[in-house]
């Protein structure tokens, strides 16, 4: 830009600045930084009010009533507790929080082991060990829509790689290996899935754990003469504890409120047999439109996920602190 | 410069004016909305020819049989604007009657002389009447649609096949016209090679998720003797929904189940039957009629290798099959329901349902179905007159939801999962349907 044409920029930016009217002109210039910080972090409060904390107190207002979203027209009654009391008594709500509690310990327990074990042998840093990394991650990269599709045509009794693999090996005849048909068996499906698809970030989280370990602490060790099991099990697991339980702490978050596999591989059933308590929630709030009462069963699940976290929380730090 | 500021501001407003002209031709435009499936295709090109009569343009909205129920009853209770004619499922009618979400037809009948005698009767009860038996009209019959059954013609009449199965079961394969012979049939196809590949009795519905079981298990209950109420008392279940019939009933469906269906069918509804039928596993199909004329033009199943009969019969005779189907209604909430009326209107013309059903829509029109030359119109044309002659729907009150989560997993826990018995499933379900009533202060 020229001498002259800059100029002429700074009058037209001089001209406008005296044209600005006195009072909003110091109400600008007067902002203090607190007052800067909350102009820019309001609309995320706002956000957050709007889609998150409305809707939770929105909720709990309804979990007292009978309201049904596609009665619009009938008159909203107030029936204190009596949508709380009729969960807490209801027999199948007990067996769908069973059927979560059981996905939730196998999952939890196999990721754990199989991720710990992974992340372990990963951090032998072996040739070719970056590339292994990344194979192994694949799973947790996929939308878990594709996964619970392609896992159904796996499952086929008929035409899945699975139950060949499974005939194969045991000789039992691909047909009879139903797994998302049988009662006993529809449960582990899930759990195989999504062992393997969420190992990996089980695995990611005790690597950084593993990774965090100074050196030298293994090299006294070895002075010391401490045996490779002894070093493991004074040095390598205490000091990855808190990862390990960092990673099972989103998982168990994670898997309480599992939804999308379930509904892919078995919709829930046969039967009810993994009818996990999310299921159980969509089907009352969406399918039956009891909306007070299944208001009143997420506010349960709400308390309870958010009860048991803080207690482990709690736990983590005190093992942090050691 | 003058005549080129005058061209620009002419252009400007020739184009200004065109986007207008095209937005309010863009306003007139009607959207349906249905379930994506075969017939909606058929109505996609039937509606052209309505489209081309009163310059009115049409737009679909077509959501997966799964979605069906919750995308549209969602769009109602919300008063949603995105539907101005809506085919809902004939069990919603109660629920939309009673909470103003379809406009009531009676007076829009009477102006315009359409006459719901012109229709078939179970169609206007099961489409368009609530309370039922009531002349109170939200509807007009458009698409009938009944749970029948097809079959495998080309394997029936193997003599390798007919001479095995006459020394085993003393009868003539055929189309079975009672559930034990059914079943009978089952047995003989069920693990049979057939042309080096291994077959199954029959295609059941068993899924969980929407309302699959509870149709498939209520078209064999009805036969047996299951009744929803007291017809004497509305709303007492006891001794009618569990009765020793009901019982039988469901044990044979369960057994039908165990026996014969295809390893892993333990969720199986329209989609899934086809399917299993067109790839050649099946002997038999149990599936609603609208799945007939695809599976009729089928270069693999269908022509000769097809063959189609009603719902067979229970112990003591009776013969029932479930209803399915579904009558159009114009959306309360719709701005444009004038245009909406207009195609109803339309839609209930003779000719235009003579072009429904040959496009492989199901007419509900008298005109259309007691034409001597219906009959023989198409292969399956007899067995879906006979079925719809003899029709029973689930319950259609405003609480059908709840009443069909219900049915849903207390068929499915006995007859998939295979918890309990028969008869605790039954009772299940009468505390279950009571506790719904109980809470809409019905009984």
């Amino acid at each position: 830009m020229t001498e002259a044409g800059l100029t002429m920029l700074n009058r037209t930016a001089d001209s406008v600045a005296r044209a600005t009217p006195e009072p909003l002109a110091r109400k600008v210039r007067g902002i203090s930084d607190k007052g800067l910080a909350w102009l820019f972090i309001s609309p995320t409060i706002l956000l957050l009010l709007a889609i998150n904390i409305f809707p939770l107190f929105w909720a709990i207002y309804l979990s007292f009533t009978n309201y049904r979203a596609n009665r619009p027209n009938e008159v909203v009654k107030n029936v204190g507790l009596a949508n709380y009391k009729r969960i807490l008594g209801d027999q199948d709500i007990w067996i769908a929080m069973q059927t979560t509690a059981h996905f939730v310990f196998w999952t939890i327990l196999l990721q754990t082991l199989i991720g710990f074990t992974l992340a372990w042998l990963i951090d032998r840093k072996f040739r070719g060990h970056a590339f292994w990394t990344t194979i192994i991650l694949v799973p947790m990269m996929l939308s878990p829509a594709v996964v619970g599709n392609f896992w159904r045509f796996l499952y086929e009794p008929q035409i899945g790689l699975f139950a060949y693999a499974i005939s194969f090996v045991s000789g039992i005849p691909p047909t009879d290996i139903q797994m998302l048909s049988n009662v006993s068996l529809a449960p582990w499906s899930i759990i195989i899935v999504d062992t393997w698809m969420w190992t990996p970030y089980v695995m990611l989280i005790c690597l950084a754990g593993l990774r965090s370990i100074p050196e030298y602490i293994y090299e006294a060790a070895e002075v010391d003469r401490a045996s490779n099991w002894r070093q493991f099990w004074s040095i390598t697991l205490p000091m990855a504890l808190p990862f390990i339980m960092l990673a099972v702490l989103f998982r168990g978050i994670e898997n309480f409120k599992m939804f999308d596999m379930v509904t892919l591989l078995t919709g829930g059933g046969p039967g009810s047999t993994t009818e996990v308590a999310s299921i159980t929630l969509k089907r009352q709030a969406f399918e039956s439109w009891r909306t007070g009462y299944s208001s009143a069963f997420a506010i349960i699940l709400f308390v309870a996920v958010f009860g048991l976290a803080n207690i482990y929380v709690k736990a983590l730090n005190k093992v942090k602190q050691r | 410069m003058k005549s080129t500021l005058k061209l620009t501001l002419g252009l400007a407003s020739a184009m200004l004016a065109s986007t207008a002209v095209s937005n309010v031709a863009h306003a007139e435009d009607l959207t349906l909305c249905w379930a994506a499936w075969d017939p909606a295709n058929a109505l996609v090109e039937l509606s052209k020819d309505f489209t081309k009569e009163s310059g009115i343009g049409m737009k679909f909205e077509f959501v997966p049989w799964t979605n069906y129920a919750d995308r549209f009853l969602n769009e109602l209770n919300s008063k949603g604007k995105l539907c101005d004619l809506i085919i809902g499922d004939s069990q919603w009618i109660g629920g939309a009657a009673e909470n103003g979400h379809y406009v009531k037809l009676n007076d829009f009948f009477d102006k315009e002389k359409i006459s719901m005698d012109d229709f078939v009767p179970a169609t206007v009860v099961g489409y368009s009447e609530w309370p039922k038996n009531t002349p109170n009209y939200w509807a007009l019959p458009a698409m009938g649609d009944v749970v029948g059954w097809t079959y495998r013609k080309d394997w029936f009449s193997k003599p390798e096949l007919q001479k095995e199965f006459k020394e085993k079961y003393g009868w003539d394969l055929a189309a079975p016209t009672t559930f034990d012979q059914l079943k009978q049939i089952a047995e003989f196809f069920q693990k049979r090679e057939i042309d080096g590949k291994t077959v199954y009795g029959a295609s059941i519905y068993t899924e969980r998720g929407s309302e699959g079981i509870t149709m498939g298990a209520m078209d064999v209950l009805y036969s047996f003797g299951f009744q929803y109420e007291n017809p004497k008392k509305p709303y007492e279940m006891e001794g009618f929904v569990n009765s020793e019939k009901s019982v039988k009933g469901l044990e044979f469906y369960k057994a039908l189940y165990d026996c014969c269906t295809p390893p892993g069918a333990s969720n199986s509804y329209m989609g899934e039957g086809v399917d299993a039928f067109k790839s050649g596993q099946v002997a038999m199909h149990m599936n609603f009629a609208f799945t007939w004329p695809g599976l009729q033009k089928d270069e693999n199943v269908g022509g000769d290798k097809i063959g189609y009969f009603v719902n067979p019969k229970g112990p003591d005779g009776d013969q029932f099959a479930q209803l399915g189907g579904q009558g159009i209604s114009v959306v309360s909430y719709s701005d444009k329901q004038e245009a909406a009326l207009k195609y109803i209107k339309w839609f209930a013309n003779k000719d235009v349902q003579a072009k429904w059903w040959s496009l492989g829509g199901y007419s509900c029109l008298n005109a259309v179905v007691k034409d001597p030359s219906f009959p023989a119109s198409q292969p399956y044309a007899q067995t879906f007159l006979d079925s719809m002659a003899i029709v029973k729907d689930f319950w259609a009150e405003p609480s059908y939801a709840p009443l069909l989560q219900a049915s849903q997993k207390r068929f499915h826990d006995y007859v998939v999962a295979g918890q309990g018995s028969a008869k605790d499933a039954l009772d299940g379900l009468v505390k279950d349907w009571t506790e719904v009533f109980q809470d809409d202060g019905k009984m």
